[in-house]
């Protein structure tokens, strides 16, 4: 499923657009960030509480399908910035990490 | 190995002591370079990642240090050195969950105690020496010959 979808189908507020056409292989949740570069896979989902720029700079490593920003977490201004440079999604819901990981993995995400 | 081939320096970076902002820049600097290589897209992650753990202990831990990426026809090597204050206790520091990172570091999701763990897991050969009160030099090996990927 495209990013496009899940942001119509769970309501997902576009903090920062890069490609809302890229394709989400599965999905990752954790807040360490760690546990992501060794655990998620490249087009994965990522939900975590943290917005601080380090989280660009591993999405754009691992290349992940972007970021969702979980429990309306503030993202910071750098990190939006740099989101917009290499061009990596932000999105952001106010519901918590295990709600949305529910709701994906009812979608298909898995 | 034969020590005589070719080599050739990709990267040669200074990393600052504290400076979380950067956090990744020489690591992603150097997975564009590899792209450009042409080298395949698993090996980069497994450079990549092994990289920024390397570039992220150094802001967190050390008083600041470089990033060196060294390419050779059959292998990278990532090489991270420091100015201090050396790994104590070296066992300590390659058990998972063991971290001596400050609180700071730990509220952004930094020192998880994972990053030596994740370096020697994507690495094909890592060498460390360390001296408390000098520093420390990480080398990180990663073949780039045919099915390295035995690590995931």
């Amino acid at each position: 499923m495209k990013i496009k979808e899940l942001v119509e189908r769970l309501n997902l507020e576009v903090v920062v657009e890069g490609d809302l056409e890229v394709e989400v292989t599965g999905g990752y949740a954790s807040d360490l960030l760690s546990n992501v570069m060794a655990r998620s896979s490249a087009g994965n989902l990522w939900l975590t509480i943290q917005g601080h720029q380090n989280i660009v700079a591993i999405a754009q490593l691992i290349e992940l399908a972007g970021i969702l920003v979980t429990e309306n977490f503030s993202i910071d201004d750098d990190t939006i910035k740099k989101a917009k440079e290499l061009e990596i999604n932000i999105l952001r819901s106010k519901l918590d990490t295990y709600e949305l990981s529910g709701k994906l993995y009812q979608l298909g995400i898995e | 190995m034969q020590k005589d081939e070719i080599k050739q320096v990709i990267l040669d970076c200074e990393v600052e002591a504290g400076d979380f902002s950067v956090g990744g820049e020489a690591s992603s600097k150097l997975k564009s370079l590899l792209h450009k290589l042409g080298i395949p897209a698993q090996t980069i992650r497994k450079i990549a990642i092994a990289t920024y753990e390397l570039e992220i202990n150094i802001i967190i831990h050390t008083y600041g240090g470089s990033l060196k990426a060294e390419v050779t026809p059959s292998e990278i090597r990532v090489i991270a050195s420091d100015k201090g204050p050396g790994i104590a206790d070296l066992e300590k520091a390659f058990q998972p969950g063991y971290s001596t990172a400050s609180q700071k570091a730990r509220e952004m999701g930094f020192g998880a105690g994972m990053g030596l763990c994740n370096i020697k897991r994507y690495s094909d050969e890592l060498n460390v020496e360390t001296e408390v009160g000098k520093g420390t030099e990480i080398e990180a090996r990663i073949s780039l010959r045919e099915s390295g990927d035995s690590n995931e």
